[in-house]
């Protein structure tokens, strides 16, 4: 392989980090849909129509754009709920079933004032769904506080226990009298309100501005300093006065509760409804996506934008080409892998 | 079939080490050193701690390259360049810090390193193989027991039974009594003697007096990276070898103005029978009593590793008092946290700033305000004041005399800029009371001078200062009061001018003074 | 309660255990050199879906056992090469690992969806024949589950009794020190990826041939992450892991046993007790050393200065 350093006194544009840095993201990704095409070719389908079908359609139609931003929506919300946590070193697999957790909070406040107006359900929906998913994320970051357990186990250990609670809740009390697998339609009132005809719903800017509000937090307060102190050197930040227990559960029921919101806006934005397993895998998505950004707010926008195009894409082919649906996993798979074999290039926090 | 060692086969008869000579950025650790091993004899490299002991041991250990030497085993030059080589010649080390794992059994530590396992583990054989060896030299473990639960004279004998296992014949033991109870140690010389009687030829790192006249049979003393002196065990006493040790050149000596002692105020430090817990290989302190009155400092010497850094960390908060109570500033501080201690205005300058107080990878200034984050935060927190950061960062290092970049990651400083950072930020808001680790540690003359200037202007306006140390000639000039730490204890406590260098250096290396009142 | 609910109960929990187990055992030599694999269920379905297809169409399942034995050791080569050779993270690699599996998987059973294939024989726990047809049907076990407990055995001696076992444990407690003592840990951990993965292929290839005889997309329900969770809960040790396998297993026939003597208890709740058990199980013995996982499961071998 030509090394960067020998080509770039032949192109001075490659004296800029920058440059090199988006150079590489970009030959990573075309390796991985390189690696797909190939897979594509094998099973008889046609890889360059297939990407020309995925990009018109999320890049070129409306429609397809819209369904991008609606995939995107819980992602960025999952990955944040990692993203935060990792900053004081805390690794956090449990979005999965914070995220149940967090539904499974909102539904009861859809189901239970379901007489309210919109303007005062869905905030209690949302205080809710994040009571929910930081309940869910405080045993963890409290046995990871007094040295107890590693909390990428025990957040682990959560995640299949949410939905079967679900389940159970939904089966035995919720559920609609025609379906036992998923509770009556929310009412309207229990609905985020969605845009322009498309399924955008508020979760986006949800989304957006907590995104925002995690890099300004991070940035400039005080908090954020601390934390970032904690996640250098947590010895060091405890010598230096900094409460490191206090951070630690703090920080990890903050980030539990934002997968609960995710919970919370899939079921009330998304499906109107709370139906068994309805998470497919988001919070293992949530937590690739923070890993590829390297925990960066704008890093997180991006990657789950590639992520969500990806799976947009996914169920175009499946039904144009009748490409089974799981087969896009393979080019989720290959994207992270490409990524995976080259750790050096990514910058900022390990997850 | 798994032999027993035999003293007898390839006969290590003597290692010696010519002109070796090693520096480190910044530092000669060794200067054209000259040393001879012998089998069957013990041999003692004596010497404070940075006189370059361990650093020409693990040269011969193969855990660093000699710049300049030669290394000969029986008269042939041997090139030893990796633990492997070393082994190879049957030279073996036992480090401070040991190298097993807690979770498996002493067997299977040990088996781990025998040199000819077969591919099914014969339990039976290598059991026996280490009864044979660890009944013939005083060893005795159980084989069965998980490391974990050893105690500390038991993982001791582990690591020499590895040795021994791995036909070592050249046993390197580093400061093998530092974390050891008195009964332990007298087993140790117990094993040492019959290894010795049987041939083998030990080297033994130390600082301490009474186990070199115990055990050596040759002594070799460093100094500052050169040999000071080697003489055999009958040729040596206690004062020879403490001058050799502690001599100091005369340099420009440190003129403090001495404060007159002030009239009866209550302590801002009192530490009362505190005695704390030893994790693994930390040294447990025992029944420490201390006081720091203000307008005082009160300079902690001794040799590193006998307690300095569970002192700074027990009165911080740090690590818990496992008996005895604290008091700062007169107010019980026995459970309160290290932020509390910090608000009240406790500056703290640890041994290690890079691993125990900075975050490497956040910036110089960022770094300043860690420490301090309530007082710069604005908004409720919500926004930090960087300007007021910048300006008590510019008032601190303006009056130390120092210049450090401010903007670049704390971790790309050097050592002695590093050491200045955390010197300016825990002096920024004129604290009452400082503990200062090691405070001139890698610094530079000038700095060093600041630094002590500093601390002596702090304590003329009323703050009092621990202030642990190595360099005597230091703790001579500052102290007012001069307390040594030797395993864990106060084992002497004076004023600079009622004491000289080597009672301290006695006391310092756990020899037994009486101290001879003069009128 | 009768006898044949509470037979049926243990003949189900033997059933589908014995995949469990074989992933188990899998996992807990990978976790002991100091690997987590969390994208086991990917492994899995590639193994099942691969030697289901060739069982297939060559009819023979024993070459369709091979087959899966052999994708299960080479999809954990992936996770090796990006966990030791490029020293990428443990927990994102397993992931992509397991979606990488969910796609293979689907794209390798598609057309195999539904066919019915020549299974194994199903043979009659020796010292039962006496018994009513009633009761021996429940007992017909394939070779694959009497394998399962001496494989047990196996794996906790060549962990315990064997000098590759011994250093395998080093490397997962501290590679540092295994590297001292002469070995590879790079080399190791591949190796015991490798076995791992060949055990949790045998497994897939019980629950696929033998046991369910046919394929679906996600046939393997969350087994790969249970096994996870089991390995915590045998606190990695594989006879322990016997007693949780039929643990986890039994859990889904004791519904059908409550319910059948009338206990009311709702199945999803019932599925959560294995995972409060290990939970339990963890905050339980957590300071213990002798049952805590490999000192340093997860962490990235740096290699020599």
């Amino acid at each position: 392989m030509l090394k960067t350093s020998e080509i770039a006194p032949c192109f001075p544009i490659l004296q800029n980090k920058t440059i090199i840095l988006v150079i590489r993201y970009l030959f990573m990704i075309l390796l991985a849909f390189l690696l797909f095409g190939i897979i594509l070719l094998i099973s008889g389908k046609d890889p360059l129509q297939s990407y020309k079908d995925i990009f018109t359609y999320t890049m070129g139609s409306a429609y397809g754009f819209s369904e991008v931003l609606v995939a995107m929506i819980p992602m960025l919300l999952t990955a944040l709920a990692v993203a935060l946590p990792a900053r004081v070193g805390l690794i956090n697999v449990g979005g999965e079933g914070q995220l149940y957790i967090g539904a499974a909070f909102a539904t009861f406040g859809a189901l239970t004032f379901s007489s309210l107006p919109a303007w005062l359900l869905l905030p209690i929906m949302i205080i809710l769904g994040m009571l929910g998913g930081a309940l869910w994320a405080f045993v963890p970051g409290y046995l990871k506080s007094i040295g107890l357990v590693n909390e990428t186990i025990t957040t682990l250990l959560l995640n299949p226990i949410a939905p079967k609670i679900i389940g159970f809740l939904i089966f035995g009390f919720w559920h609609s009298p025609m379906d036992t697998v998923k509770t009556p339609n929310f009412v309207a009132a229990a609905r985020l309100p969605t845009f322009f005809g498309t399924r955008i719903h508020l979760g986006l800017v949800i989304g957006l501005i907590l995104l925002a509000l995690f890099w300004l937090f991070m940035k400039y307060t005080r908090w954020g300093l601390e934390m970032r102190a904690i996640g250098n050197n947590a010895q060091a930040a405890r010598r230096n006065g900094i409460p490191l227990k206090k951070y630690l559960i703090v920080v990890m029921c903050i980030g539990g509760a934002i997968a609960g919101l995710a919970g919370m806006s899939q079921v009330s934005g998304f499906y109107g409804v709370l139906l068994l397993n309805f998470s497919l895998s988001l919070g293992y998505m949530g937590f690739m996506v923070s890993w590829l950004a390297g925990g960066e707010p704008l890093g997180i926008l991006l990657m789950s934008f590639v992520i969500s195009v990806i799976i947009t894409g996914g169920n175009l082919l499946q039904l144009t080409r009748g490409v089974p649906y799981s087969v896009i996993n393979l080019l989720l798979a290959f994207t992270v892998f490409v990524v995976l074999a080259r750790p050096n290039l990514i910058k900022g926090k390990k997850v | 079939m798994l032999k027993s060692p035999d003293p007898g086969s390839s006969p290590l008869n003597v290692v010696s080490m010519r002109g070796i000579t090693k520096a480190f950025p910044g530092v000669l650790a060794n200067d054209q050193i000259d040393l001879d091993i012998y089998a069957s004899e013990v041999h003692a490299l004596l010497g404070e701690n940075g006189a370059g002991k361990s650093t020409l041991m693990k040269i011969l250990y193969g855990f660093y390259r000699l710049d300049s030497g030669q290394i000969l085993v029986n008269e042939q030059p041997v090139m030893i360049q990796s633990p492997h080589d070393a082994r190879a010649i049957q030279i073996g080390m036992v480090f401070q810090d040991f190298s097993l794992i807690p979770a498996l059994s002493v067997m299977e530590n040990l088996a781990l390193f025998l040199p000819r396992l077969p591919a099914v583990l014969d339990v039976k054989g290598i059991n026996q193989r280490i009864q044979e060896v660890s009944g013939r030299y005083g060893l005795d473990v159980n084989p069965n027991a998980l490391v974990a639960q050893l105690s500390i004279g038991e993982l001791q004998k582990v690591e020499i039974l590895k040795l021994l296992l791995a036909d070592a014949r050249l046993l390197i033991l580093d400061e093998p009594t530092r974390v050891l109870a008195q009964h332990e140690v007298q087993a140790l010389f117990k094993v040492i003697d019959t290894l010795k009687k049987d041939g083998y030829a030990i080297v033994l790192i130390t600082h301490k007096l009474r186990e070199v006249l115990e055990c050596a049979d040759r002594i070799t003393v460093l100094r500052t990276g050169k040999v000071a002196g080697t003489l055999i065990r009958s040729e040596a006493k206690e004062e020879g070898l403490i001058s050799l040790m502690f001599e100091k050149k005369l340099g420009a000596p440190i003129v403090v103005p001495k404060k007159v002692s002030m009239e009866k105020v209550s302590p801002l430090l009192e530490l009362r029978d505190v005695s704390t817990h030893a994790e693994g290989l930390e040294t447990g302190l025992k029944g420490i009593d201390l006081k720091v009155n203000p307008g005082e400092i009160v300079g902690v010497a001794g040799v590193s590793g006998n307690g300095q850094k569970e002192l700074g960390d027990v009165t911080m908060g740090l690590i818990h008092c496992s008996h005895g109570k604290k008091f700062i500033f007169g107010e019980d501080f026995t459970d309160k946290s290290v932020q509390e201690a910090r608000f009240s205005g406790v500056a703290f300058i640890p041994e290690n700033p890079l691993t125990m107080s900075i975050a490497p990878f956040m910036t110089v200034l960022q770094n300043m305000a860690i420490t301090r984050t309530m007082k710069y935060a604005r908004l409720g927190g919500l926004n930090i004041d960087w300007q007021a950061v910048r300006m008590d960062v510019d008032r601190s290092t303006k009056k130390l005399g120092f210049s450090f970049p401010l903007y670049i990651l704390a971790r790309s400083l050097s050592g002695g800029n590093l050491q200045r950072m955390v010197v300016a930020r825990e002096l920024i808001d004129e604290p009452h009371l400082i503990i200062a680790s090691y405070l001139t540690r890698g610094l530079d003359v000038q700095s060093a001078i600041a630094a002590r200037q500093a601390l002596v202007q702090a304590r003329d306006n009323g703050a009092g200062v621990l202030l642990i140390s190595e360099d005597l000639e230091e703790l001579f000039a500052l102290s007012d009061w001069l307390i040594i730490l030797y395993a864990g204890k106060i084992v002497g406590n004076f004023k600079p001018e009622d004491t000289n260098v080597y009672e301290i250096g006695h006391l310092m290396t756990g020899s037994k003074v009486e101290h001879v009142e003069n009128q | 309660m009768t006898l044949l609910a509470i037979f049926g109960v243990i003949s189900s929990a033997i059933f589908s255990g014995t995949s469990l187990l074989y992933t188990t055992l899998g996992e807990v030599i990978d976790e002991r050199s100091g690997i987590v694999n969390l994208g086991l269920e990917g492994v899995l379905l590639v193994s099942a879906s691969s030697g289901f297809a060739v069982t297939s169409l060559t009819g023979s399942p024993y070459l369709g056992i091979l087959v899966s034995v052999l994708a299960g050791g080479m999809m954990n080569m992936i996770l090796g090469y990006l966990v030791i050779s490029r020293k990428a993270n443990q927990l994102a690699s397993g992931l992509a690992l397991m979606f990488f599996g969910f796609g293979l998987s689907a794209l390798i059973g598609k057309s195999f969806v539904g066919t019915k294939i020549n299974s194994l024989p199903r043979l009659l726990l020796p010292g039962l024949e006496g018994l009513p047809r009633l009761y021996t049907s429940l007992f017909k076990f394939d070779p694959l589950i009497y394998l399962v407990i001496p494989m047990a055995f196996l794996v906790w001696w060549l962990l315990f009794r064997t000098r590759w076992g011994l250093g395998l444990r080093a490397v997962g407690e501290n590679a540092d020190i295994a590297y001292a003592s002469g070995r590879n840990p790079h080399l190791i951990r591949y190796q015991a990826l490798f076995v791992g993965g060949m055990l949790a292929g045998l497994g897939a290839a019980q629950l696929a041939i033998a046991y369910a005889m046919n394929w679906t997309e996600y046939m393997t329900a969350g087994r790969g992450f249970i096994a996870v969770a089991l390995v915590i809960f045998s606190k990695w040790h594989p006879l322990r892991a016997i007693v949780g396998a039929l643990i986890f297993s039994a859990a889904v026939a004791f519904q059908l046993l409550l319910q059948s003597s009338g206990v009311q208890i709702s199945p999803f709740l019932l599925d959560t007790i294995p995972y409060l058990l290990t939970l339990i199980v963890l905050i339980a013995w957590g300071g213990n050393r002798k049952h805590s996982a490999p000192a340093s499961l997860g962490r990235v071998y740096q290699g020599s200065e």
